[in-house]
Formats: structure tokens, sequence, C-alpha cells
């Protein structure tokens, strides 16, 4: 099979992918990606000196999971209507987004480095008015559930079937705006919505346990009547499985699934999971390269298995 | 309430009545629910249009759109924050929503989900707010005196605030062809219909002179318009000729037909149903200090405070907004 193939393929659903190959093939693949994005974003941390490099480490096998297996979509027509949309609610999460969008193809990886700067595609917090492939303006936290709850809404009414995913935190539970939205999508039993929350326990004052305790998570959402999934968000395997249960039974009309997905801030580089849990994490100028050679000997050293 | 403790006499107190309280007089014509008929008409012309509602569809004439089109009618229930970040959702796969809720609720409960999700990527997301201004004898938690105040500073956004059911009726179909968010300033119910007798078309963006007058010149929005040319004709029994100039777009603001008004001899007055802070009176007075015309307006507007709750023709004799406190006003600046 040809890249470009593969490629084209991001039109189809996943489950009507015509893509050979094997579960193993499919984890490596899927891991390659989750690889490559960790690396766009610890360059793009290197280049601004700082940023949320530890929730788009964390955040990466979600990401990649999303981009390189399940989102329909043109990587080079990012309008295209027919499109899955995707939808990132936490703005400042936008450093792991922009490397997921780098790698499906969507924005080209030489600008990656202009992440934050002034006059940037790329700007520190996700806006919609900015980037190619960017659906929304996120950042102002609890938007992204309604927005996509209309948005869902809408396609359905035009006869789409394109599916919508929409990607909080676990600090965004503390919002009302999400619970509204979780009772509207139950309510007009929007099948084709799934959310995918990163549970990584951590807020900007604190753990989430400190700050306001969103606990019981699975029992939440399971009473506001989605289909609700709790992964290890870090487990490529898990994620795969989940996302399939998920995609088998979207639809047009239905219940809309929730994937909680429970990450470690800083995952695949040790030096930063081990460091002291912080929102706003700083990285010294001589450790950036310590971080990519630890994540490359981590994950070549996960492949030689 | 001390102002309330005032008014006791022989005469029994009216009663504040239903909620959405009619401020037509009595005998006068009006016309039935004009924006969810409107809307139903524009609705038939194009098929992007679409309805929502937080659960005040019967309050707001959007149950009119919902009977005639009830597959592009979604009620979102009583969630403010869903409906506005859900229209915004809609307009992205190029849907053109209108979205019913009070003024109050959307202007102060959902600012963020309107500014963020609608103004910044500029989308086509008409809010209808009911209740503007003082129109509800219910308090504070309803009347939304600082509504314009609020969202005068929101980017892209277009504010509109009608006289009558003449105004609704051209405002919807231009608001859903405009790019944008908007804002409609809604009257709801039986609904005075005032402009038939002028020679007068609603056109976005626009403000246009119902009538011309040599003494004194009325700067006017929404309700006030209506009361505005009431008192004008009262006005004239005691040989004042006023000029009565409407200007229901307050954002973008038609600055250029208002200063060629102001820049006279006249006596100019605005006249608003909406807080003398931030309302069209700041918003002339913005324009002429911005052309350095140097003239005084005297503001015609609610008073920066939390207002009484009651029945409405009381509250409006209160606040200065009848045709018979407008006169003796006029007729105290003359003297």
């Amino acid at each position: 099979m040809t890249v470009t193939h593969e490629l084209h393929s991001h039109e189809l659903p996943q489950k009507e992918r015509m893509i050979q190959e094997t579960a193993a093939e499919r984890l490596e693949r899927v891991g390659a990606a989750a690889y490559r994005i960790r690396h766009h974003a610890l360059n793009m941390g290197e280049v601004q000196g700082q940023g949320y490099v530890g929730q788009a480490l964390g955040a990466a096998d979600m990401l990649a999971t999303v981009y390189s297996d399940q989102l329909r979509f043109r990587a080079e027509d990012p309008e295209w209507e027919a499109r899955d949309r995707f939808l990132l609610s936490t703005g400042h999460y936008a450093i792991g987004h922009y490397a997921a969008l780098a790698e499906a193809g969507t924005i080209p990886v030489t600008e990656l480095e202009t992440y934050g700067s002034d006059d940037s595609r790329l700007p520190m917090s996700g806006m919609s008015t900015y980037t190619p492939g960017m659906e929304i303006s996120g950042g102002s936290l609890g938007h992204g559930l309604p927005i996509a709850v209309g948005m869902a809404l809408g396609l359905r009414y035009q006869g789409s079937s394109a599916r919508i995913y929409n990607f909080l935190s676990d600090g965004e539970l503390d919002e009302g705006s999400t619970w509204e939205a979780a009772m509207g999508a139950h309510h007009h039993q929007l099948g084709n919505l799934t959310a995918m929350v990163d549970i990584n326990a951590l807020q900007a004052d604190g753990k989430t346990d400190n700050v306001l305790r969103t606990e019981p998570v699975t029992e939440k959402w399971e009473a506001f009547g989605w289909y609700t999934q709790r992964i290890d968000g870090n487990n490529i395997a898990a994620l795969l499985a989940a996302f399939d249960n998920a995609a088998a039974q979207a639809a047009a009309v239905g219940r809309p699934s929730v994937i909680l997905c429970d990450t470690k801030v800083g995952r695949g580089v040790p030096l930063l999971e081990e460091r002291e849990k912080a929102h706003f994490m700083r990285i010294e100028e001589h450790e950036w390269k310590t971080c990519r050679e630890q994540l490359t000997a981590g994950y070549e050293g996960k492949d030689a298995l | 309430m001390s102002a309330a403790a005032v008014s006791t006499g022989p005469a029994p107190k009216l009663k504040t009545s239903a909620m959405i309280a009619s401020f037509a007089d009595p005998g006068q014509k009006t016309a039935s629910a004009p924006f969810g008929h409107a809307l139903v008409k524009a609705a038939q012309e194009n098929d992007k249009i679409v309805g929502l509602t937080a659960d005040l569809g019967k309050y707001t004439d959007m149950h009119i759109f919902a009977q005639a089109y009830p597959e592009r009618f979604f009620q979102m229930g009583m969630a403010e924050q869903l409906l506005f970040g859900a229209a915004a959702g809609m307009a992205e796969t190029g849907l053109i929503p209108f979205a019913s809720t009070y003024s109050v609720f959307a202007a102060r409960r959902a600012y963020d989900f309107l500014c963020l999700d609608s103004a910044e990527p500029n989308l086509n997301v008409n809010i209808v707010g009911g209740l503007p201004g003082l129109t509800t004898g219910y308090g504070p938690s309803h009347q939304a005196t600082e509504d314009m105040a609020i969202f005068r500073g929101m980017p892209n956004l277009t504010i509109v605030d009608p006289c009558d059911s003449i105004d609704i009726e051209q405002a919807v179909p231009q608001l859903a062809a405009s790019d944008g968010p908007t804002y409609l300033r809604l009257l709801r119910g039986n609904v005075p219909t005032v402009l038939d007798e002028y020679d007068y078309t609603f056109e976005l963006g626009k403000a246009k002179v119902l009538r011309g007058g040599n003494d004194v010149v009325f700067i006017s929005s929404g309700l006030m318009t209506m009361r505005a040319l009431q008192a004008a004709k009262a006005l004239a029994a005691h040989n004042v000729d006023v000029a009565v100039v409407h200007t229901p777009t307050i954002k973008p603001f038609d600055a250029a037909t208002v200063l060629a008004e102001i820049n006279t001899d006249r006596l100019a007055v605005t006249l608003e149903n909406h807080s003398v802070i931030g309302g069209l009176f700041e918003t002339v007075a913005s324009a002429i200090v911005t052309a350095g015309l140097g003239k005084r307006v005297v503001p015609l507007a609610l008073p920066d405070q939390f207002l009484d709750a009651g029945a409405l023709p009381t509250l409006h004799d209160r606040y200065g907004l009848t045709v018979q406190k407008i006169v003796a006003k006029v007729l105290a600046e003359l003297k």
C-alpha cells in the first residue's frame, strides 16, 4: 500500500477503510504517530522556551489515536464539508493539537517553530480564526461541548453523517456549561457526538482533588445518559478499543459517547513525568535535549521489546 | 422602595400584571407576534434559518416558528450557555440560527458564549432578547436596563432596537441576510404598529428622520420612538415644533445622519428604553465629541439604578418614559 493511498483513506470512517494491517501493525502505526507528536511538542516548547508541554505529552496518545486512526478528514482541505469535526475545547493544549495537525499533514512541520510567535498562525491558545484545521476557539473553558452539541444538531439536520469529537479536560468538568451540554446531547440523542476527557488530575491551582473534586466521573456521565468508557489514556491498545466501541455504536440518533482517559502529565519523558506537576511546566534550556533523548530511548526501547 | 410608598393615595394601586405586560395604549393598532411571523416568512425563503430557545419559546414568540417548522426548531432547555454555544455550533455548519431568551439572560448570563463562540469568529448568530429595558414589572431579575451597555463593547455585534411591529417585520430578514452576529431587542405579544403612518422603511445600519421640526430634535430608538412621536404631537399644542429621528440600529451607529440633525440650534434630546449609562445617549454623545461639535444633549433614559417592581404604567411614569413626562421635560428645558 502506498502512503498516498493511506492518507486518502482518512476520508472514510475507520471501520470502512480497507487498510490491510494486523492489530500489531495498527498499534505500531498509532504509536509512531504519538511519538512524532511528542517530538513536535518538545521542539515547539524549546523554541518558545516554555509552554504546555506536559499536557501535550500526556494527551499525545489520545491525539494520535484520533488523527491517525479515527478521524475522517482531508489534510489538504480542512474545510471539506463531509469531514468529522475535532473541537479542541482546552485552548492551551493547542501545542499538542498543532503537533497532531502537522502529523496529519494539515500544517507543515516546518511551521511548528513559529508556535506562540508574533504573526504566527499557531498562537499559544488555539483559535479557529488563526489555524487551518482548528474548528473552534477554545480557552475559555467549558465552551467546547455546548458548541459540539450545536454542530451535531446542525450536521444531523442537514443530513450529514459526520461525527463530532470534543476534546476536553477534567478541569472543564468544573464548568456548569459542560453539564448543560451533557444534558442537551443526551436529550437530543446526538449519537454522532463523542467527548474525550483528558483526566490528568491537574488544574491551574493544583491537583483536581484539591481544587474541586470531580469524582466519581464515570458515574456522573452515566447518570447523564452517555455511553461511558474509562481507560488508561496512555495505552494505545485501550484507546483504539474504546474509540472502536464508540464508533460501533455511533448513529445519527442515539446515545452520545464519552471516553474518559486517565493520563500522566509529561508522559514519555521520565524527567518530566517525575517533576513536580505543574499546569505551566518550567523546563530549563539544557533540559530539552535530555527530554528528547529520553523520549526516543523510551520509544525505541519499547519498540525493541 | 421609597418611591412606591409615595404613591399611596385614595386611588386603588395598580397591580403588577403578567411577566410580559403590554405597553400598547388602549385602542392602539397592534400586530400579534410580529417576530414569530416574520421568522416564519424568512424561513420560507431561506432553508438555512433555524430557531432555538432556552425554555422561553412561548414568551419570545418563537413558538410561532416552532409550530410552523417543528423540525427546524430546537429546544435547548433552561440552559443559556448551551443555547448560545450550540447556536454558534449550528452557524459553524452553515445554518442561520435565531436564538431567543430574555435579554437579561443573554447579556448577563451567556455573554462569554456569545462573545467568544459567535462574535470572535463573526458567525451569523442572531440573538433575540425579550424584555429589553423596562418592559416588565418583575424587577431587576427580568429588567434588562443595561443590555445595550453590555453588548456595545462586543466587537462584530450588530445591535437593533426596534420601535414597533413594522420595524421587527422588516428587520428579521435583514438580520438573517447580514453576516456576523446580531442582537434584537425583542418586543413581543401584541406589539404596537406605529411607523406605517410615516414614509419609513427599516434599513439595517440607518437612522431615519420620521418628521421634521424647528424647535426640538428627538433622537430615539426602540419603543421610545413611539413615545417620541406621540410627545411631538402633544408638544405641537404648546407651539413647540419637534423633529423625530429614529435610530433602530445602535451599532454600527449611523452617526452621519444623526450628527447632521444634531448640528443645529434646536434643543437635542435622546430618548431610550435603557439606562442612561452606555446606551443611545452615550452613543450619540461619543459621536458628537468625536466630531468636535460641543453640542448639549438632554438624555431621557432610565436612571442608573436597579428599578422598582410594579405595574408597567406606574413604572414608566415613575422613571419618565411616558408622553406626559417627556412633554414636561421638554417644556422645562425650553423655559
